[in-house]
């Protein structure tokens, strides 16, 4: 607890030092370097707290009556985990990758900063505390994401982060204050300890849903994420995307899971029914998608849907009492919330070092990269299917494990619970087949084939820094994806003390199969996969070598009879994604092409034009920016009154407010 | 639904869920000749269901009206149908569903829907006719989602049939319906059947189309 | 500990020595219903043979992966049916992975085809790695409901169980079950690259799929992927054996009895399953590929339906 407590205090304290130091030419190296350490420090004490008895602590800061309560727990301590990790590997990769960064006091003062205010985020154990550090974080990020404030997009970019994020504040406080009750505790423990009536307990699952799920990337709150995100410097978009949505998450889980108490069925039939539509919208989008960043950053909302399936489902087991079902849904959801970290940092970094090398994250101007930049595009490759959910990486074994907590009972009574599980359930399906076709557009496109720019085709590898953490990272995916019982067993505290129950202990098994429930239910074993496929390669490849033969001779391709020499001949990636627009988008985004050929003679260039529309922003935000417009020009009309005019307005709010009163009581 | 009902309650349960399937392949086809197919199975299937009714409920009235709807519905009916759309030249048309994946999308929802309406409701009632009439009532709803969705007349008059199918399904599930009714079902829908097919002749001779939307447009600003 | 893995790879052995055999009888089988007399059965095997000892030729610009990929698919699928109880059920492995780890690995070996497909940079490469991601986003997803239907019958995502359940434990005729059949075959036709979806036989350009993501393999490494891909339809005629035919397999290996009486049903189901899927295949014709996501999204559907009459028939 003390060394989470001075690891923070220490990266605040770094912060100032990143407005110094970014004027020496190395001056990002200690700052990066030191967040490197706090990082690790911030993981360790994660670790402890996954371990120990749970720690309190007061610290005389902050409002003088209150103080600032900080706890850690097995809840904090996991989340602690994923902060320290994520931020550990993005430092790491930014000592090399801000190497050439023009503009470094943009940045290094905020860095730190923000990866303090996210650990104080996880620690806080009082409203004011919570709240103080989540707008901290919310500023940090938002000062980060305008870094490169003069290109393109990003100014409009930073102006609707800052929208989003002051309405995830207000939602928040408006939650907190609910749930403090007429009496006021503003201390957690105190709000453990009241139990809020139904109507209460509805309106704080609706803005927890707002403040938290809009920071997390929940649709339809997530238009800000895909703008935001990748505007941002990579290795910040990296801890943007791997950990400031999981601290998000962490908010949405203490409050709904630990803070509000038992909870109603419906509840989670909500909270699935977001996370399904989340989870296939963010991947549709991802799919249609051209720049590598923004679509790093649509298939974080797809993930962050995975992650709300599984705490959907762990709040409507825990709600009808099914608290062993509850631990495996809950578990699925943190292991994929932190798997989501380990590969969606990896494939930012592998964008940034994409990014550095071509001076451009279009899809379409890609292409070959895999022969002048192997380490990155073996990493990337990695980190493509550990998202895709392919054994046997990480990825799988988190939704293999959500799929098995929705398989558990289908004889819940609940109707709602009996209609969304099922369809959820293909929703996941969907998800992931799509993230699959999405990730082989994304590598096939970016790496493979031949280089469609002249920058692409004069790439250099990036720096060893930069690849240095791209293959942790790898490893570590493949690490957890082979002995997935490492990470469960870890987790199992959080889901103990979350749902009262948790799977059983994995690692006892002498193959390390993982066994959710029973060993005739469901098992399945990484390391076992993993070694089968190698052994079958390797015995393959001998054996073919042996018998067959081992000549291989180069030559053009042959396509057909007919290769073209031009790059441009090869599948584009819009070309790529028009079959899928064409079966989900013509639906989902209205998308349509018109072909405009000129006749035989004509000279003018042919056209196709695609359109799509994002029905988020078509029904919800436009309306609402349209009614706030409206509403506005009416308003209008009240800045110009006399004095004696304001002063009845004052009066009869007055009386309005004295009306209300007496009505109430 | 467990197994604690026999098979005689698995075969049943089996042949109208089978009708449930072939509403299914009626809402995914849009050739207009192997919907006739279609809807020739979809009454065989329920010729199969009333008969197997009959066998457990011991009611030798039901082995004609499932002789019925084998004869009438499976055969004469598709048949006719049949040479309607090759005498109007229909035979190659196909038809533009909109959206095939929506409406079985929309199909499902009522499924759903059914499920949900039916099961709670009839909670008192014999385990057979529930799963039964909840099933029936699904037919009956995709045989209506079929009429909405297609804008050929006669895939309209097949939508129509199978929403009849459905009703009997439902009528033969729930014990001690008399067969003069059946009869006179099966009869009325003759009659219908009649009445719709010379119907298209006239609307054909008149508009040279059977395609509802070029017929609504005749109706002249009213719409 | 030995005897175990022997069984174990009795069973892979035989399931990649029968493999080709089965696609030869497809081949033969449709020949004869086009009045043609076809190649033997077993010719597979000589191409096999002929393609092994060829020298590769690979495009200039091919990188590593290239090069990988088709061990790399064929180590995937063959550990994918290795882990389908033919014979027998409970092998050693078994526990390895169960039916959505298996969905799961063949969708590993997609991925990389997919990626080879696009290596050298051809539009037929493109073309091909671009349509069989649009199936298989339809494909997969309805494969993983088929299993939720068939794992909420039986309790189980295990294949053993599975079979052991739909074996002994009378499940009974199930509505969903008749779905998920229903679903089952849609898919595993499209997964293969058969008719309709897909022509296994066809170079026509705007029609192949498949065949157009391997069109710049050669010599051994189009061995490989040919033997995966004679493997996967294997793989999947046994799966649909496994758990909608389950009759004749041995609950567990070394009972030399029962064993040879599961082999011997094995191989008639095996055949029984070649010899339908080329009448299938002869019967219809191959439909424009944006109807093949009407065909797969109706498989999806059916697939759904079962698993939602599952749920709500259940404690009712």
């Amino acid at each position: 607890m003390t060394v989470a407590a001075w690891t923070i205090l220490a990266l605040f304290g770094l912060a100032p030092f990143g407005a110094l130091t970014a004027r020496f030419p190395a001056g990002r190296v200690p700052i990066y370097g030191g967040s490197l350490i706090l990082c690790a420090g911030l993981f360790y004490a994660g670790l402890t707290g996954l371990a120990g008895p749970t720690e309190h602590l007061i610290l005389p800061l902050g409002l003088p009556w209150i103080g600032t309560h900080l706890r850690l727990d097995a809840v904090s301590g996991f989340f602690l985990v994923l902060t320290g990790m994520g931020g550990a590997g993005a430092s790491l990769f930014a000592v090399g990758y801000t190497g050439h960064d023009a503009h470094p006091e943009r940045v290094l003062a905020f860095y730190p900063a923000f990866l303090a205010a996210m650990a104080l985020v996880v620690l806080a154990d009082d409203a004011f505390t919570f709240l103080f550090a989540w707008e901290s974080m919310s500023l940090t990020s938002w000062a980060l994401v305008k870094a490169h404030h003069r290109q393109a997009g990003n100014a409009q970019a930073g102006f609707i982060y800052l929208i989003m994020a002051t309405f995830s504040g207000l939602a928040l406080l408006l939650t907190f204050g609910l749930l403090a009750g007429p009496a006021g505790g503003y201390s957690f423990d105190a709000m453990r300890a009241s139990h809020p009536d139904l109507a209460v307990a509805a309106v704080v699952l609706v803005t927890a849903l707002i403040g938290a799920g809009s920071k997390a990337g929940l649709v339809p709150l997530h238009v800000w994420l895909p703008l935001a995100h990748p505007a941002a410097p990579t290795h910040v978009s990296a801890l943007m995307s791997g950990v400031m949505t999981k601290v998000a998450i962490y908010g949405f889980i203490r409050i709904v899971f630990d803070l509000l108490g038992p909870g109603q069925w419906w509840a989670g039939t909500v909270v699935l029914a977001l996370g399904g539509l989340t989870a296939v919208l963010g991947v549709l989008h991802a799919l249609m998608e051209r720049d590598l960043k923004r679509l790093l950053a649509y298939s974080t909302v797809e993930n962050i849907g995975i992650v709300f399936i599984g705490l959907g489902l762990a709040l409507a087991f825990r709600a009808t009492g099914f608290q062993a079902g509850a631990g495996l849904a809950l578990t699925a959801a943190l292991f994929h919330a932190f798997n989501h970290t380990l590969f969606k940092s990896l494939l930012f970094f592998g964008a940034g070092a994409v990014l550095k090398a071509t001076g451009s994250g279009d899809l379409e101007t890609l292409g070959g990269l895999i022969h002048r930049m192997p380490w990155t595009a073996f990493a990337f490759l990695a980190g493509c299917a550990a998202i895709a959910g392919l054994p046997p990486l990480n990825g799988f074994v988190s939704e293999w494990l959500t799929f098995q907590a929705m398989l558990l009972r289908p004889d819940l009574p609940q109707w709602g619970l009996k209609l969304i599980i099922p369809v959820d359930a293909a929703a996941l399906a969907l998800a992931a087949a799509l993230a699959a076709a999405c990730f082989v557009r994304a590598f096939g496109i970016a790496f493979l084939g031949r280089p469609r720019s002249e920058a692409a085709a004069q790439v250099r590898e990036t720096d060893a820094w930069s690849i240095a953490a791209m293959l942790l990272f790898a490893m570590l995916c493949l690490a957890a994806g082979l002995v997935p019982g490492a990470v469960l067993d870890r987790i199992g505290p959080v889901a103990q003390a979350l749902t009262g129950a948790n799977m059983p202990r994995q690692m006892g098994d002498a193959w390390l199969t993982i066994v959710p429930v029973a060993a005739s239910r469901s098992s399945y074993n990484g390391l076992l996969v993993f070694a089968f496929i190698a052994v079958s390669v390797l015995l393959t490849t001998t054996a073919v070598h042996w018998f067959g033969s081992r000549a291989i001779r180069r030559g053009p391709a042959w396509d057909c009879g007919f290769p073209d020499p031009s790059p441009a001949t090869q599948y584009s990636a819009a070309g790529f994604a028009q079959p899928l627009r064409r079966v989900f988008g013509t639906v989902v985004f209205q998308s349509g092409e018109t072909v405009d050929m000129p006749p035989p003679g004509d000279n003018r260039a042919a056209k196709i034009e695609q359109r799509i529309a994002d029905p988020v922003w078509d029904w919800l935000y436009l309306p609402l920016g349209r009614g706030t417009i409206w509403v506005a020009n009416r308003m209008n009309a009240v800045q110009f009154l006399t004095i004696r005019r304001y002063l009845g307005l004052v009066f009869i709010t007055l009386i309005v407010l004295l009306m209300a009163l007496t009505l109430w009581q | 639904m467990t197994a604690a009902h026999g098979l005689s309650f698995d075969i049943a349960h089996m042949l109208a869920g089978g009708l449930v399937l072939v509403s299914f392949m009626m809402l995914y086809q849009d050739r207009l000749t192997a919907l006739l197919h279609v809807l020739g199975l979809h009454a065989f299937v329920l010729s199969l269901s009333v008969a197997w009714q009959a066998h457990i409920q011991d009611a030798p009235g039901l082995y004609i009206a499932a002789g019925i709807a084998l004869g009438f519905k499976a055969i004469l009916v598709p048949q006719a149908l049949r040479r309607m759309i090759f005498r109007m030249g229909l035979h190659r048309e196909i038809e533009t569903v909109g959206g095939i994946g929506l409406t079985m999308l929309a199909g499902i929802a009522l499924v759903a829907l059914s499920l949900r309406v039916m099961l709670p409701v009839t909670v008192h009632a014999d385990p057979v006719a529930r799963e039964d009439i909840a099933l029936a009532l699904s037919v009956v709803l995709i045989g209506l989602l079929t009429m909405v969705t297609r804008r050929n007349a006669i895939s309209q008059v097949v939508g129509f049939m199978s929403l009849e199918n459905g009703i009997n399904l439902a009528a033969t599930g729930a014990r001690g319906m008399p067969l003069v009714v059946e009869i006179s079902v099966a009869f009325s829908v003759l009659i219908a059947f009649i009445v719709i097919g010379v119907f298209l002749f006239r609307i054909r001779e008149r508009f040279d189309t059977v395609d509802a939307v070029a017929i609504d447009s005749a109706r002249g600003g009213q719409r | 500990m030995i005897h175990a893995l022997s069984w174990q790879f009795v069973q892979m052995v035989l399931i990649l020595a029968v493999s080709p055999l089965l696609t030869g009888i497809v081949r033969k089988v449709r020949a004869r219903l086009q009045r043609r007399r076809g190649a033997s059965p077993v010719q597979p095997y000589r191409d096999l043979r002929r393609l092994l000892a060829k020298e590769a030729v690979v495009a200039d610009n091919a990188s590593w992966l290239f090069r990988a990929v088709p061990y790399f698919v064929f180590a995937t699928t063959w550990v994918a049916a290795s882990l389908i109880p033919t014979f027998a059920a409970n092998l050693m492995f078994s526990g390895a992975g169960d039916l959505i780890a298996i969905t799961a690995l063949l969708g590993s070996a997609r991925f990389a085809l997919a990626l080879a497909g696009m290596d050298i940079g051809t539009s037929f490469g493109g073309i091909g790695a671009s349509r069989e991601m649009m199936i298989a986003s339809l494909a997969e997803p309805a494969m993983l409901t088929i299993v939720f239907t068939v794992a909420l019958v039986a309790g189980s995502t295990q294949l053993s169980t599975i079979a052991e359940t739909m074996l002994n434990g009378h499940p009974g005729l199930r509505v969903s079950l008749a779905l998920a059949l229903a679903a089952l075959l849609i898919v595993a036709l499209a997964e293969n690259a058969r008719i309709p979806v897909d022509n296994p036989a066809t170079h026509l350009e705007l029609t192949m799929v498949h065949e157009a993501m391997v069109l710049e393999y050669s010599g051994r490494h189009l061995a490989m992927i040919e033997l995966a891909a004679a493997l996967k339809l294997t793989l999947y005629i046994a799966m649909i054996a496994c758990v909608f035919l389950p009759a004749g397999m041995a609950d567990g290996p070394a009972q030399p009895v029962e064993d040879a009486i599961g082999v011997a049903a094995w191989l008639a189901k095996i055949a029984a399953g070649g010899i339908a899927l080329g009448i299938a295949e002869t019967a219809v014709a191959k439909m424009r590929v944006f109807r093949v996501p009407n065909f797969l999204g109706a498989a999806l559907m059916l697939g759904l339906l079962g698993v939602l009459l599952l749920f709500v028939s259940q404690g009712m």
